[in-house]
């Protein structure tokens, strides 16, 4: 399946040979500091969360990011979405990159479901004229019409959830990423959260996807790419990364 | 930055509407504000301290300065607060963060509308007739410190993700500009007593620049018996904009290099 890209001659993310460290300090005055430097103590310690990673993602193609906690999925995941930046190597993307990464980060309790919903996509970098197309369905999937109108304050988690969920999934994307996002709502909401991912899957964007959930990201996703302390263990067909995860 | 405008607007809007959501009296409390700030400073600094009679029509004086350093302080000091308040955003979801203490710079400037119409009011009922160099002189003084606010903002607001003391200085460094620029007082208190040199560098000061500005095009106007404006008002007034498009550029450079840091540090 890793094939794939060779077919394909424009692969959507190319991330090449990336690294990633974190400086953990242990000193948080100049105080502290000054103390630490005095009896010679480690000011700081270098922690790898991603060390020498490479990998390509060809249009259409959805894999999973496979690891224990600590692994560097979600590193990697906002290496992808630009949030950090590496400290060598390149991460390439060819389109609009979409992260369904901690949806409802942009909401603002004192404004109605309607503002957010365009709050939020002008945030996720959706024009105004994509927004307005894109409103009636972005209120339908989320069923709650009747409170559209309310400040989000007053609603439930759930209708909180589905609202911030709905207009994350209706944003204008090639590649979508995902971050653990599938556990959220009811049954039925995940349910119908996880057709609507394969719909986009199938209309041939690109998908990422970061869960614990192994037997649903195995279903997923075709490809899988095992972490490891920050290196690539294992990039081939999801089912398998699976099993080595489990070994 | 530009084919942001979308966002920017939204960021501003909600941020306007959201001021005060919940209150009964909402936007009245805008002008509420700046006209018990202008009695308390009336009676107290012109009263008491003998300032009514030294300068002509004293409270436009006052009011028109207070306009110029409330709106340079709100945005200055929110931007500056900018990116650490929106950190739940800045580390979640790519976008140009550069949005926030431009945001900020626009809403104190929303914020300083109602404060304008109120020393503006004021002014007419004293019988201040605008002109075009007036009303030039306003402008150009909100334009300084508009890019200026934005420079330091971005600049500050950089250097705030990683060491908060940033805020902490900001904070001393608007406390300072009351003072140092002729809100209060009169430029010609300060050119009596400090030798030429100093004024020199007291008229560099670019909020110096934007507040006499101000009282060129709210207060002169009126005929003030006992007071001029600014010697080399429109020089000063143009290197001020000059220092403030020269902060603008540093804050935006600072800004860019310290970029790629600020979803890690915040």
């Amino acid at each position: 399946m890793p094939k794939t890209s060779d077919a394909q001659p424009l692969p959507r993310i190319i991330v090449d040979d990336i690294r990633k460290n974190f400086k953990l300090r242990h000193t948080h005055s100049i105080k502290e500091t000054a103390l630490a430097a005095i009896r010679r103590k480690p000011l700081t310690t270098d922690f790898h969360a991603l060390d020498g990673v490479s990998f390509e993602v060809g249009p259409g193609e959805s894999v999973a990011l496979l690891g224990f906690n600590g692994s560097g999925k979600s590193t990697m995941l906002k290496m992808i979405s630009g949030v950090l930046t590496p400290d060598s190597g390149k991460v390439l993307t060819r389109g609009r990159v979409a992260g369904l990464i901690e949806v409802g980060a942009g909401f603002h309790p004192d404004l109605s479901g309607r503002e957010n919903i365009f709050l939020n996509a002008a945030i996720l970098g959706m024009s105004r004229k994509e927004t307005e197309a894109r409103y009636e369905e972005i209120v339908a999937f989320s069923e709650i019409e009747q409170f559209i109108d309310t400040e989000v304050k007053h609603y439930s988690s759930g209708m909180f959830l589905r609202l911030a969920f709905s207009v994350a999934i209706h944003t204008e994307m090639d590649i979508l990423l995902i971050d653990e996002i599938l556990s959220v709502g009811d049954e039925p909401f995940q349910q119908k959260c996880l057709a609507r991912v394969r719909e986009l899957h199938g209309q041939g964007k690109t998908l990422v996807v970061v869960s614990h959930d192994l037997n649903m990201v195995s279903n997923l996703c075709e490809r899988g790419i095992l972490l490891q302390k920050g290196k690539k263990r294992f990039d081939g067909p999801s089912k398998e990364a699976v099993e080595v995860m489990r070994s | 930055m530009f084919r942001q405008r979308h966002l920017l607007s939204l960021i501003v809007r909600k941020e306007v509407q959201i001021r005060y959501r919940g209150s009964i009296f909402g936007w009245l409390w805008s002008y509420v504000k700046p006209l018990v700030q202008f009695f308390v400073f009336y009676v107290a600094i012109g009263v008491f301290l003998g300032m009514n009679g030294r300068v002509d029509f004293f409270p436009i004086y006052l009011l028109s300065g207070i306009t110029v350093v409330t709106f340079f302080n709100e945005a200055f000091s929110n931007g500056t607060r900018s990116l650490v308040d929106n950190a739940p955003l800045i580390k979640k979801i790519y976008l140009p963060r550069e949005m926030f203490p431009i945001a900020s710079m626009l809403i104190a400037a929303v914020n300083t509308v109602p404060q304008i119409i109120v020393v503006v009011a004021i002014a007419l009922f004293f019988g201040w007739s605008p002109s075009v160099v007036s009303i030039a002189a306003i402008l150009l003084a909100l334009v300084i410190v508009a890019v200026l606010a934005s420079g330091l903002g971005l600049f500050f607001g950089s250097i705030n993700v990683t060491f908060r003391d940033a805020q902490s200085f900001v904070e001393i460094i608007l406390m300072v500009a009351i003072w140092a620029s002729p809100v209060m007082y009169a430029w010609t208190q300060v050119a009596q007593v400090i030798p030429e040199w100093l004024f020199v560098l007291y008229r560099l000061n670019p909020i110096t620049a934007a507040v006499e500005l101000f009282h060129y095009g709210l207060w002169y106007p009126l005929g003030p018996t006992n007071g001029s404006p600014l010697p080399d008002l429109w020089l000063y007034g143009g290197i001020a904009l000059l220092v403030s498009v020269v902060a603008l550029a540093i804050g935006q450079f600072v800004f860019r290099r310290l970029e790629g840091r600020f979803a890690q540090d915040l």
